[in-house]
């Protein structure tokens, strides 16, 4: 696997809001078909690192570079049609939309409606309650339901690489462990390789091949899974032990 | 329950004696000293009539009306269950035959109204697409009314084109002058936009009263030619221009309704989504790949157009046009449309537009308190109906078409 070329790699991206850096010369690299985890506290800087993935936020130093092609200076809307989606934090779905038309968005630069056709059956066979709920406004939904719509309008842009930011937040441990099951059948049935950053740190690395532990902007750790998992000072910090 | 009835009619005491602070500055302070009987005799008219009102109200609520209300009851769910299963299209054919027959059955008076509430129809469905659908606050769309109603008279007037020709120029003039405001404006968000446009609506106005050498400034522009069509005389087509009232309400009726059908489709199809999801959340639209930019300039183009429209007409019907017809005012009452409507909504917008176009003619005589009203209307639509009148409702609409 390490002699493939990176699907994604950051190097040394510094990233700020106004004079004050969220980031700090972050460099990272996923590989095609892995599930990776950017795990850390509180404004560790996880979400910075995933908005200046998307060209959200215009990193001030470093490279971004997706798929042979360097992004970081690219429109954000340009990088849904070369595969590169994000389940943004929060979920943001179009609450006076049907659940329907936020999945119909979600293929907005798409013109193929034969497999967008196709896409929207997969996503539905993925959460059949979205389905159930299709003629629904997307604000009427439930938080787990909300996860899994926003997820499902990403995956409408048949996505190559799959950014989800905190996709557990206020959520109920059983739907925790339902989305967590969906992302690892993406990863696996679907190919689509997935970073995922996440305060839940042990649901995130048992979902993963390896991980990035951020503090305070920096990348601290960069390990496999299980051995972060076994890591004790991780184990101290992250998963409360 | 008395003490409820206690409370009601304290709290009317209150509001009346707080209606005499407002309304005695008003009528009772004079050049020649302070007056207090013509403040008075309103006064006491008012808290007579909500007094009655009032009562009436509380008798309601015990039940004494039991014996209306049941049967009203009854026959309004009847009526209900029978409107429901007539399809839209006999509804749509009964509104549209009225509309036809409107002039047949009505005074010259009814007809200057019905035009002029059909002129606003168009302005509220553009300024739709714009506040609706795309969630822009725009407190400066008369300028593109403008823009549409001096293109034609500058046109008309010094090359004496004529009104079909430059009914599309005059909407691709303000939509040009849409995407010039929109460019530099759109890239904000919220209050900031809404006080800019307000400013560009403005200097619009300013630049048509001052520009002396092309728009004649303050004096207007006299002598528009009206529309003009080809008619069969029975030797040949002779060229005539329609002047008569009734054939100007069939000229806009035809806008308007090519104004709803257009809008109608946007808002059932992809891009209509799209100004949608921008409204939503203007940040997930992008990660999905909106161009979020484009999209706002396209509704403010879009919107417009259907500006343009309406201003090529009406400089065609009034003949004249200066720029006292485009001010802040107009962009006010346009919105107010809107919101009163329901956003979103085009049978809500229509009936905006005729709520407050049609209305206040019905009540000329109370001409000298109109403002007092609209606003004490719009107050009670904020806490009775606070969606519009007609609110928007069309969950899944587009998805189903698809289907």
């Amino acid at each position: 696997m390490t002699q493939q070329q990176p699907i994604l790699e950051l190097k040394n991206v510094t990233s700020a809001y106004g004079r004050i850096k969220a980031i700090r010369e972050v460099s990272l690299k996923v590989y095609p078909g892995e599930v990776v985890s950017i795990i850390g506290a509180n404004g560790a800087g996880k979400s910075t690192t995933l908005m200046s993935i998307c060209g959200v936020l215009h990193p001030e130093q470093g490279e971004v570079w997706y798929d042979g092609v360097r992004i970081d200076g690219l429109a954000s809307d340009l990088l849904p049609a070369r595969g590169l989606c994000q389940v943004p934090e929060g979920r943001r779905i179009f609450p006076r939309l049907s659940v329907e038309e936020n999945l119909d968005m979600g293929a907005f630069f798409r013109k193929d409606a034969a497999a967008i056709d196709h896409d929207k059956n997969r996503v539905f066979q993925l959460f059949p309650i979205l389905q159930e709920r299709r003629k629904q406004y997307g604000g009427t939904l439930s938080g787990g339901e909300q996860q899994m719509l926003a997820m499902g309008r990403a995956l409408m842009s048949r996505p190559r690489l799959l950014l989800l930011d905190e996709p557990s937040l206020g959520l109920a441990p059983l739907i925790v462990q339902q989305i967590f099951r969906i992302i690892r059948e993406i990863n696996e049935a679907d190919g689509v390789t997935v970073v995922l950053v996440e305060q839940n740190a042990n649901l995130a690395l048992k979902s993963s091949s390896r991980g990035y532990v951020l503090e305070t902007g920096n990348v601290v750790m960069e390990d496999s899974a299980e051995a972060l998992l076994a890591n004790p000072d991780i184990r101290k910090a992250y998963l409360g032990e | 329950m008395t003490i409820r009835v206690s409370k009601l009619w304290f709290g009317y005491a209150l509001a009346m004696a707080w209606f005499y602070v407002l309304l005695w500055p008003l009528l009772g302070i004079k050049a020649d000293g302070l007056e207090f009987g013509a403040s008075f005799a309103i006064w006491s008219k008012v808290a007579v009539a909500s007094a009655i009102l009032l009562g009436l109200y509380q008798l309601k609520k015990v039940g004494a009306f039991g014996f209306v209300e049941r049967p009203a009851k009854v026959v309004g769910k009847a009526a209900g269950a029978v409107a429901a299963r007539v399809p839209t299209w006999v509804a749509l054919a009964l509104v549209a035959a009225v509309a036809v027959a409107f002039p047949f059955f009505t005074e010259r008076y009814a007809h200057d109204v019905a035009i002029s509430v059909l002129v606003y129809i168009i302005l509220g469905l553009g300024l739709n697409v714009v506040v609706g659908l795309a969630g822009l606050l725009d407190l400066g769309y008369i300028a593109f009314f403008g823009v549409g109603a001096y293109t034609y008279a500058l046109l008309s007037v010094h090359f004496g084109l004529s009104f079909w020709l430059c009914l599309p120029i005059a909407g691709g003039f303000a939509a040009i002058a849409g995407c010039i405001i929109g460019y530099p404006t759109l890239r904000m968000r919220g209050d900031y936009l809404a006080i800019v446009t307000l400013g560009f609506g403005e200097i619009v106005r300013i630049v048509i009263n001052n520009w002396m050498s092309l728009t004649n400034g303050p004096n207007g522009i006299l002598g528009i030619k009206a529309p003009g069509i080809y008619w069969w005389n029975g030797k040949g087509f002779e060229h005539m221009l329609l002047n008569s009232l009734e054939q100007l309400y069939y000229i806009i009726l035809a806008l308007a309704v090519f104004t709803i059908v257009a809008v109608y489709r946007l808002n059932h199809s992809r891009i209509g989504r799209a100004f949608e999801a921008v409204r939503e959340d203007q940040t997930a639209a992008e990660l999905m790949g909106v161009d979020t930019l484009r999209i706002k300039l396209l509704a403010y183009a879009l919107g417009a157009v259907f500006g343009g429209l309406a201003g090529t007409f009406f400089a065609a019907r009034m003949k004249f046009v200066s720029p006292e017809s485009f001010t802040f005012i107009e962009s006010a009452m346009v919105l107010s449309m809107v919101v009163l409507g329901g956003m979103g909504s085009i049978p809500g917008v229509i009936l905006g537009a005729v709520t407050l176009i049609a209305l206040p003619e019905v009540f000329r005589g109370f001409e000298l308190y109109r403002m007092f009203v609209f606003g004490g209307v719009m107050a009670g639509m904020m806490i009775f109906r606070p969606k519009g009148l007609w609110p928007a409702k069309r969950m899944g609409a587009r998805s189903e078409e698809r289907e």
